[in-house]
């Protein structure tokens, strides 16, 4: 537990936006109307590979009620760069053609056109009427197929990189890296005991509930403004100012309420579209997707083959590991793999390993990050290697994890040194839990058990602090809020200014009115821009302590200021007093504050899970889960909590459940909530949580991020339970019905 | 008549209404762009999510699987409808207090539902809540506090009738 | 969607009229499933046609001799909420109760289940095991339809032109009778079903006397098995005797491998949810007073 006693950090307040949220008075995307405003439709492609050889708008453009019809001849054309994303870099070429097709549609779903009309209904009607004559290509579906020297090329310019150089060659593969550690020779041949597997996982959607949506105002002022569904405003502004070839101070993006994202949102897709056809039109356009079109057409998550070679001695010490994962990034390069490498064996100390990762690119949607991208599938056969290496030395899952289980200078795959992790925290807490011990009556049930681990980011993010003449203060930051971190940002400058939260006026800014913040995404948020509040709260005391020195005429540095309290000798004045006498002390008071950390300290998490299985269906039900994470300090329990839920229902979804079921064409057969079969509340049960809080070193309050690596334990901790209920191992997702049954028919009971 | 809109006069949260519409438009479309309620939201427009869920005639309905001109006589209530004044119904307040709200898209439907089931139901227990709230997708928060909130509703308005 | 016009008669003879005079209007109870269609494309209409206005059809009542008639666009809710169906027709109201989920159910038919004609459609075994007949009204008059020759193909039926679903006519319970109707579904709810299977029994001194099957999913229509019923009359309702019908009505399935399953599953659980449901209708018809 954290050893400083606060005051309202660990509390559980009821958040800012609470109100609008269960009224129905938060302004999501889709709600916003603007006068004068109408309506987009977007045309996308049937095929999966096919070069665009004619499009014809005129019917479209010519039905009544239609304003405006746009294809990719409307987008500008300008010098390549390269797109910051999350998880890389993308030419700007590519981002371009994601938005609209040129010359070559990549994937089923992708865009191709857009209308702009009075109403919905007319603006579907009128896309269905532009003529676009394709010429079908092979498509490429397969990740491992796509890599065969035969294989058709999705991209006649691709260039794969390899260990970071360019090679020249034309290729699926657009890069090659490699991490090792040690010697693997060496390491395998002190191994006493060596296992080698493969896995297979499917693409899957983040599967947030809100379709994305953008409203675009080409106003006549020349500026750009748009209102979007996104986790980041000032990367949503980038993308568009680039995709349009417009000077980024011309683009205003204001970040409505989203309706969750979990790395999808970050990405755009119809804010240019609906800027073009704003552009054309004059008048504000609103588009936003069909669900259909969610998941065929915005960033699922990549499918994945991964080969694990792991080597332990009887002792229980890990000796070695190897591994080989092809990842598919859909149709633009840019991908997850090398957050898999770095994530799927950061809870061991190996002395020895190697990972060799390749991103392929394939005639499917362009990938983006879902909630600690790539971490899930490499832990999914990380974490069952490492299950039956356990098994196969008569070792207690979790003892042989602690036995070999990274601490502080342990070094990760990439290189990086530990600083201090829960790592071993995590697993204790597993092991002491009582869920760990319970006896597991009844047939075909089992246990099992899997940690996580995702790195965390730093990056950029700014805040301003307002003082108000009755002493509370207006926060203004620049972080979307998606789950409650205004209230958590606003709870550090509670605490820090020994305020009560409510005292805080949290609000979520436009890229024109606070400085330059990163997405919300990476876990970041809380950290990063909680730290920059934390900074501009400082900002404030400083600029107080002055105001109370002039009032008590001595120096500043003899100012102290400790729980709300400004004191100096036998004097003392509350914040809400001196806030009061700002007025007459010099004016109003802003503190600004400004972060952008390298790095930020890890979050390990685990997972106990109990399954029962059918064995005469195959239907897996899970019966009792218990997820386990290092918060470093819980700002929020309750919210700390909650993530902990979703991420871990997520995981379960993707564990048993959820896939892109292909048609041969590669068309996705089931793109509807019906059929992409998300868990509901019957599906899942009740979420036990443990926090465990190891603080980290370098934020103000010792905060990890917590959004992501809970949702990837869930599946290799489902696959190591079905296992002990049922005797067979699972090594692909989702573990559905058919796929249970068929691995009990092979083991022929 | 033929290629006409049509005039549709409804309830809504305890006042009358009175709308135009195309026979083609949901409930939930005129809701939303012709009444101006945006709480019940879109998800899927195929009643596969329950984000626009209403309650209608003293039923939970998917708005988007209804047309607007079948409301045609309804008593319909949105989540707009629900507080009294300044003060919360005591479902809202059990979600907030249960920290059952993440980004809040799924948070209208499922507390109409609630709003459903315990007048129903006064005391359901786990399993009749989750199979209740089965149609309502969330993806936030993994449901588990979404049931403890009609938990502490369902308590909170025994004691109000007690 | 495109443009359609909306009717709501308030007679039989008005809705007869209005979709025998337009080949391209369509009928409609509870819309579920045919507003997702239209949305897709898959349907079209110029004029929907609302039933719901219509008495026959939302008639729930018991005649003098105990046979219930349901009209065609009563919502499931009303069917589960009803003591009297709940008390002799148990799966009729269980199978309401699976359909889709809470909200669905407010508005989504029996009738409209029927219509849709659905391969998975769960109702329809239920129905065919129940031995109804569907009471049709149409330019021509009424005709009367047993439920198991009322979907031809996957959304195909017997309904000509003009003609629609008033209800149907449901005998009441033999003494000492049963019926359960299981499917598979991955999710625990809100799904098509993978594979299921009806069955209902009558017990008489301790032998079936009479045993129906019919399985969804597994076929172009709802598929009744008579050869498992044939073979278990007279029969005492052993294990192995349940578990030669199962075989039997797994033999008889058609399944195809889709996005919901693959037929070698399908056809594995056709005989496993057959077994179980014979099981729970044997224990059903046992337990019942007459």
């Amino acid at each position: 537990m954290s050893e400083r006693a606060y005051t309202v950090i660990g509390t559980r307040p009821i958040r800012h936006d609470g109100a609008d949220k269960v009224t129905g008075r938060a302004q999501f995307g889709a709600d916003l109307r603007l006068p004068g405003m109408v309506y987009g439709a977007v045309l996308r492609s049937p095929y999966a590979h096919a070069r665009i050889r004619r499009i014809d708008v005129s019917r479209a453009a010519s039905y009544p009620g239609v304003l405006a019809v746009v294809t990719a001849a409307d987008l500008p054309e300008g010098p390549d760069r390269l797109l910051e994303l999350v998880e890389g870099t993308l030419p700007l070429s590519y981002a371009r053609a994601n938005v609209l097709a040129r010359g070559k549609v990549l994937y089923k779903g992708h865009a191709v056109a857009a209308v702009a009309a009075l109403n919905r209904h007319l603006a579907e009607e009128a896309a269905a009427l532009i003529e676009v004559e394709y010429e079908p290509l092979p498509p490429v579906l397969d990740v491992l197929e796509a890599m065969r020297e035969d294989a058709p090329l999705v991209h006649e310019d691709l260039r794969m990189k390899e260990f970071g150089e360019p090679t020249g060659k034309p290729s699926n593969i657009g890069e090659h890296f490699r991490y090792e550690l040690g010697d693997i020779e060496q390491g395998f041949a002190e191994a006493e005991v060596i296992v080698e597997r493969e896995f297979r996982t499917v693409m899957v959607h983040q599967g947030y509930i809100e379709p994305q949506n953008a409203t675009a105002l080409w106003n006549q002022d020349g500026r750009l403004y748009v209102w979007t569904s996104t986790q980041g405003a000032f990367s949503a502004r980038e993308a568009i100012a680039w995709i349009l070839e417009l000077p980024v101070s011309q683009v205003c993006v204001t970040p409505m309420e989203v309706g969750g994202a979990f790395g999808g949102k970050i990405r755009v897709y119809l804010e240019p579209v609906a800027a073009l056809l704003s552009r054309k039109c004059g008048r504000p356009v609103k588009i936003t997707m069909p669900r259909r079109d969610v998941f065929e057409a915005t960033g699922p998550t990549p499918g994945t083959f991964i080969r694990v070679k792991m080597g332990a001695r009887r002792d229980g010490r890990i000796t070695a590991a190897q591994v080989w994962m092809a990842y598919e990034t859909g149709a633009f390069p840019s991908g997850q793999c090398g957050f898999g490498a770095t994530c799927m064996l950061a809870p061991y100390d190996i002395a020895n390993l190697r990972i060799d990762g390749y991103d392929v690119v394939v005639n499917k949607p362009s990938t983006a990050p879902y909630r600690a991208p790539g971490a899930t599938q490499a832990a999914f056969a990380a974490e069952s290697v490492v299950d039956e290496l356990a098994e196969r030395l008569g070792m207690d899952p979790i003892e042989f994890r602690l036995r070999n289980a990274a601490r502080e200078g342990t070094r990760r795959a990439d290189g990086l040194k530990y600083q201090r992790i829960g790592c071993v925290e995590v697993l204790e807490a597993i092991k002491n839990h009582p869920h760990y011990k319970a006896p597991l009556g009844g047939p075909h049930r089992g246990r099992g058990v899997a940690l996580g681990y995702w790195f965390n980011i730093g990056w950029y993010s700014s805040c301003t602090i307002a003082v108000n003449p009755d002493g509370t203060v207006n926060l203004v930051e620049g972080s979307v809020d998606l789950s409650g971190t205004r209230t958590t940002i606003a709870m550090q400058v509670a605490e820090a200014l020994g305020l009560r939260v409510d005292q805080v006026h949290p609000r979520v800014a436009d890229t024109d009115s606070i400085g330059p913040t990163a997405v919300t995404g990476g876990s970041r948020t809380t950290y990063a821009t909680g730290w920059a509040a934390w900074e501009a709260a400082q900002d404030v005391i400083r600029q107080m302590k002055a105001r109370a020195a002039l009032l008590w005429e001595v120096r500043p540095e003899e100012v102290s200021f400790e729980r709300g309290v400004f004191r100096a000798g036998d004097r003392s004045l509350s914040f809400a007093e001196l806030a009061e006498r700002l007025e007459e002390t010099g004016g109003p008071i802003v503190g600004r504050g400004t972060v952008n950390p390298g790095s930020a300290g890890g979050s390990f998490a685990g997972a106990i899970v109990d399954v029962e299985v059918d064995p005469e269906t195959g239907q897996v039900s899970v019966l009792r889960f218990t997820s386990v994470q290092d918060a470093g300090t819980a700002i929020h329990p309750g919210a700390v909590e909650g993530q902990m839920q979703g991420g871990s229902a997520q995981g379960i979804g993707w564990a048993l459940g959820e896939e892109y079921y292909w048609s041969p064409e590669g068309a996705m057969l089931n793109s509807s909530l019906l059929d992409y079969r998300e868990p509901t509340a019957l599906d899942v049960p009740p979420i036990e949580t443990v926090i465990v809080e190891v603080p980290e070193p370098n934020h103000p309050y010792g905060v990890r991020g917590v959004g992501e690596a809970n949702i990837v334990p869930p599946p290799a901790a489902i696959a190591n339970a079905i296992y002990r209920a049922v005797g067979v191992r699972l090594r692909q997702l989702p573990m559905k019905p058919s796929a249970v049954m068929e691995a009990l028919w092979a083991k022929g009971d | 008549m033929r290629g006409e809109k049509v005039r549709v006069q409804t309830t809504i949260n305890g006042q009358a209404v009175e709308f135009l519409c195309e026979p083609r438009q949901s409930l939930l479309e005129c809701l939303r762009d012709i009444v101006g309620l945006t709480g019940a939201k879109e998800g899927c427009n195929d009643g596969n999510c329950g984000a626009c869920a209403v309650i209608l005639d003293g039923r939970l309905v998917n708005s988007c699987l209804m047309l607007g001109v079948e409301a045609q006589g309804c008593q319909i209530t949105t989540i707009e409808g629900l507080a009294r004044g300044t003060e919360l119904d005591p479902i809202q307040r059990a979600f907030l207090e249960q920290g059952a709200v993440q980004c809040g898209f799924c948070t209208p439907g499922l507390i109409l539902a609630t709003k459903v089931l315990l007048e129903r139901v006064p005391e359901p227990d786990e399993s009749q809540i989750r199979r209740w709230l089965a149609n309502h997708l969330c993806r936030c928060t993994g449901y588990d506090k979404i049931v403890r909130a009609v938990k502490q509703a369902a308590a909170q308005l025994r004691g109000v009738r007690a | 969607m495109k443009w359609f016009d909306y009717a709501a008669p308030r007679s039989l003879a008005e809705a007869v009229n209005l979709l025998a005079g337009n080949p391209r209007a369509r009928p409609f109870a509870g819309g579920t499933d045919l507003l997702v269609q239209m949305r897709a494309g898959l349907r079209e209409a110029d004029l929907l046609v609302d039933l719901k206005h219509i008495p026959e059809l939302n008639e729930l009542a018991c005649d003098s001799a105990g046979n219930l008639r349901l009209g065609a666009a009563v919502p499931c809710c009303r069917i589960y909420e009803n003591q009297e169906v709940r008390r002799r027709w148990p799966v009729l109201a269980e199978v309401a109760e699976m359909i889709g989920g809470i909200p669905i159910q407010s508005r989504a038919s029996l009738g409209g289940n029927l219509c849709n004609a659905a391969p998975s459609a769960d109702s329809v075994p239920v129905m065919i095991v129940l031995g109804a007949v569907c009471r049709l009204v149409g330019p021509g008059g009424e005709r009367k339809v047993p439920a198991e020759e009322f979907c031809t193909g996957p959304g195909q039926t017997v309904l000509r032109p003009g003609e629609l679903l008033v209800g149907f006519d449901i005998p009441a319970p033999e003494p000492r009778s049963g019926a359960c109707y299981l499917r598979f579904t991955p999710r625990k709810e809100m799904d098509i079903a993978v594979a299921g299977a009806a069955a209902a029994v009558a017990l008489e001194d301790g032998l079936i006397r009479r045993a129906s099957i019919a399985l969804a999913a597994v076929a172009p229509t709802p598929l009744a098995v008579p050869e498992a019923g044939r073979f278990l009359a007279g029969k005492p309702p052993s294990p192995e005797n349940i578990r030669t019908a199962a075989e039997m009505a797994r033999a008889a399935a058609r399944p195809i491998t889709d996005m919901r399953g693959t037929a070698e599953h399908r056809r594995h659980l056709v005989g496993v949810l057959t077994r179980r449901a014979l099981e729970a209708a044997v224990r059903r018809a046992a337990e019942v007073n007459s």
